[in-house]
């Protein structure tokens, strides 16, 4: 694999061809937060925290670094009042459907960047869901059974997690979907518990 | 039925055609009746019924061919019927003018005035589709033989020259030569970027990868846009020539067309040319002898206005759900199954077979400096003359509205005119000058886009304008990114609010938050651009989002929260036409006494607005709504002059 040298925030920082940005900052302890990201799957590009600006060719644009890989020479910035305040937006826009009682990564993320998650509210009166719609349990769970339990239905806003009851068999009560939830949505789901009580807490109906 | 005949070598095709021609009895009448959707759904089948019944009593059968043919992009004047050799055109049949027709015009030759075209502005009838004046003005490249042949007749198509462009590419010139003349021709992308063809070419071809593929997106789902839809429709054999000669000069051997399923006529139409194609050597193993294979299916989309996003689409076609992935590496690259795939607009590939038989030199002598060619429109709204309508780019947004679409309907006045569709701009008067190109149209904020042009008059309301495309993409939104699914769903909410008098002025302060973190940092295309119709509509219509959030006034009248019925008891008639439309009785009044609206009732659905011959009734918005007339007023009649 072909090295390479890529500048982060005015940093010289060593890359494999075929790393993304986000892999090449972690490595040089150079943060960029993530809300759908987890090192042990694909990268997903669905949550946009983890917008840097790049400048290419004496333009500059904003990628998710979590996706976007690696060349010679690339400049790339991971803070900047414009980068914040995108960041700040996007906490809030995901308060919409989610909720004001997040916890987890989403929590902190949103009082590092001063967001307020009753900034933007929605005309149509629903139950929050804590739900960022990162598909983190969906995939998760992929990788754990090598099928899937979990699934993504309907589109836009109403577009949500759901059990697939032919797929019920496929749970084997790993709690991996637990584990990476970012926003506390998936609460516990105990030593040995039955299957419907995974597919309420998935549904909202806890 | 006739054989068909494999045609195994160059000279097959060419004896073929000639054949062909050789037949034709240049004084055969011939009766075409356009069939495309909107034809359809006006008429047209019925239309063809009669006329098959009709040329059977009056004896004609066998002696008068009748011929199904796509449209001549005149909708509003659909169904057409065009009468060969004299190619009289006929508009507006309807079943009970056709025994007229066969007797008055194919039997004693003389023309039905009332059927032909009549020119809005000067009442002046035209015969012949050249004479019509909104037609003059327009270069139809593309769509020159749409309305002339039959879509489902691949001997038309091949007897209008069709072929003849895949002849020449396959006999005469090398892969990376068409490539060069694509080049040199500087096509770019009709689907509404503008990127350069040429570049999506060379990138799938020089990919490592293999197999290769090539697909013709006709996933159009711009509200109001129809001419991917027309060409697929009138012309199929167009697109899938310029799919091969793409093949062929990429490498691939598996094609793809992309259609939604919306689009059943074109999805029939290319399905059937595809067949056609395949029984006659033009697609298969060894197309024509010339040791090239290629295959194409098609693949029907399930109705998800995301799916015209390239990824997306892809994705569709793998069959998963119809979601765009991040794109830094391009779907020239790694595409459909992983594997390079050029994607390209309906338009596009149909344009290639005209580059390559008549040579980059002339393409780049139609149109501009930096957008070569022609561009198709689908000129819809407030215009006089809608349709399809295809010109030179660089004709100015003026020329398009008032040349070719006979100006605002009604005797209004033009406001806006939103291209590019809900990812495109609006664009006020002051820019009707505008040469229409790609880069003419980004400048102000809009885009070409596939090619939907929308009017608006003075009766529009721009920000109501702005809600309707937010609306539009908030329901197609797919939801897989932050900024896209909530941004959208916030700015619905709140430009509904604005709509309805409730908006705040920190509004717009959230509005622009949300608008540059859509724009920066969304997924795919669909939430970058999803903000343009609000951006311009702020840029250039400033004044009526202030009187919205201000003074609580629709400066439009058009926003029903903000506005109120009046009748003018000066001017009502006492005709009774409004009391009889209401449908909540909501209007006062009787036989010869003025008539008021009892505000209370009234849902503002604008039935008596409509209604009223007297132009007795007025929209109010923000300001006091005049007592009503004492009971059993009289109405003031006009007095008689002369």
């Amino acid at each position: 694999m072909k090295n390479l040298t890529l500048r982060i925030d005015d940093k010289d920082i060593p890359a494999n061809e075929g790393m993304t940005i986000l892999e090449a900052a972690k490595n040089a302890k150079i943060e960029i937060p993530t809300l759908c990201h987890n090192d042990e799957l694909e990268p997903y590009g669905a949550c946009r925290i983890c917008s840097v600006e790049i400048e290419r060719k004496g333009r500059t644009q904003l990628v998710a670094s979590c996706c976007y890989p690696v060349e010679e020479g690339l400049k790339v910035k991971t803070r900047s009042h414009k980068i914040d305040k995108i960041r700040k937006t996007i906490i809030e826009l995901a308060a919409v459907s989610a909720g004001i009682d997040v916890t987890g990564r989403m929590r902190e993320l949103a009082s590092e960047y001063n967001a307020d998650l009753s900034r933007f509210r929605s005309n149509v009166k629903t139950e929050p869901t804590k739900c960022i719609l990162c598909g983190l349990c969906v995939r998760r769970c992929i990788e754990a059974t090598w099928d899937t339990a979990i699934g993504f239905i309907g589109r836009g806003v109403t577009r949500k997690i759901a059990t697939f009851p032919e797929k019920v068999s496929v749970c084997t009560n790993c709690n991996h979907c637990y584990s990476v939830c970012p926003t506390g949505r998936i609460s516990s789901i105990g030593a040995d518990p039955k299957f419907p009580e995974v597919d309420d807490i998935l549904a909202g109906r806890e | 039925m006739q054989k068909v005949r494999r045609l195994s070598s160059l000279r097959d095709l060419e004896e073929f055609r000639q054949g062909i021609k050789k037949n034709k009895d240049p004084r055969q009448r011939i009766v075409a009746v356009s069939v495309s959707t909107c034809c359809v759904a006006l008429g047209a089948l019925k239309v063809v019924e009669t006329f098959k019944t009709e040329l059977e009593k009056q004896g004609l059968k066998g002696k008068v061919q009748l011929k199904n043919t796509g449209c001549s992009g005149f909708c509003e004047q659909s169904p057409a019927v065009t009468i060969y050799p004299e190619e009289i055109y006929y508009f507006k049949v309807k079943p009970e003018d056709v025994p007229e027709i066969v007797t008055k015009t194919i039997k004693e030759k003389t023309i039905i005035e009332k059927l032909l075209y009549k020119d809005l502005a000067t009442g002046k009838r035209s015969r012949k589709l050249q004479d019509i004046p909104s037609y003059k003005h327009q270069l139809r490249l593309l769509t020159k033989n749409s309305g002339k042949i039959d879509p489902r007749s691949i001997e038309d198509y091949i007897s209008a020259d069709g072929y003849s462009a895949l002849e020449k590419t396959l006999f005469e010139m090398k892969p990376d030569q068409v490539v060069e003349e694509i080049k040199k021709a500087n096509l770019r992308g009709r689907g509404g970027g503008g990127f350069p063809t040429w570049i999506k070419w060379e990138t799938t071809r020089n990919a490592k990868d293999e197999p290769k593929y090539v697909i013709v997106n006709c996933d159009e789902g711009d509200p109001g846009a129809f001419m991917d839809r027309s060409l697929v429709e009138d012309n199929p054999h167009s697109v899938l020539e310029g799919l091969i000669i793409g093949a062929y000069a990429i490498g691939a051997h598996q094609g793809y067309v992309y259609i939604r399923e919306e689009y059943p006529i074109a999805a029939e139409n290319i399905s059937v040319a595809i067949k056609q194609a395949e029984d006659f050597g033009l697609l298969g193993d060894n197309i024509m002898g010339s040791g090239f294979n290629f295959r194409v299916k098609v693949h029907r989309g399930a109705g998800a206005f995301v799916s015209g996003e390239s990824s997306a689409l892809m994705t569709a076609i793998e069959g998963k759900i119809g979601e765009p992935r991040p794109k830094y590496v391009h779907t020239a690259v790694k595409g459909l199954w992983g594997k390079p795939s050029c994607l390209n607009n309906v338009k596009t590939w149909a344009t290639i077979p005209l580059i390559v038989l008549k040579g980059a030199e002339w393409f780049k002598s139609v149109g501009t400096e930096g957008s070569s060619g022609t561009a198709i429109f689908s000129l819809v709204g407030k215009v006089n003359s809608t349709g399809l309508v295809e010109v030179p780019m660089g004709t100015t947004l003026g020329d398009l509205i008032f040349n070719i679409g006979g100006g605002i309907k009604g005797g209004k006045r033009f406001k806006a005119v939103q291209t590019g569709g809900p990812s495109g701009g609006f664009i006020p008067e002051k820019y009707l000058d505008l040469p229409v190109d790609f880069d003419e149209l980004s400048k102000v904020g809009s885009m070409m886009g596939s090619g939907g042009m929308v009017v608006m008059d003075e009766d529009t309301c721009m920000v109501d304008a702005a809600r309707y495309f937010v609306d539009f993409l908030h329901d197609e939104s797919c939801g897989k990114c932050i900024p896209c699914r909530e941004g959208l769903q916030v700015l619905s909410n709140t430009i509904k609010d604005i709509c309805e008098g409730k908006g705040k002025d920190e509004d717009m302060l959230g509005i622009q938050d949300i608008v540059t973190t859509m724009e920066e940092a969304s997924l795919c295309a669909l939430g970058k651009t999803a903000a343009n119709p609000v951006l311009t509509s702020l840029k250039y219509f400033k004044d009526e989002w202030d009187d919205h959030i201000r003074n609580k006034r629709c400066t439009a009248k058009a926003c029903r929260a903000l506005i109120k019925y009046y009748i003018d008891p000066q001017k009502c008639q006492a005709c009774m036409l409004c009391l009889k439309e209401c449908p909540v009785t909501a209007i006062e009044g009787g036989k010869d006494q003025v008539h008021s609206i009892e505000q209370e009732k009234c849902t503002k659905c604008g039935a008596c607005y409509e209604a009223c011959k007297f132009d007795a009734i007025r929209k109010l918005s923000a300001e006091p709504v005049p007592p009503p007339p004492p009971k059993g007023m009289k109405p003031i009649r006009k007095r008689k002059n002369k």
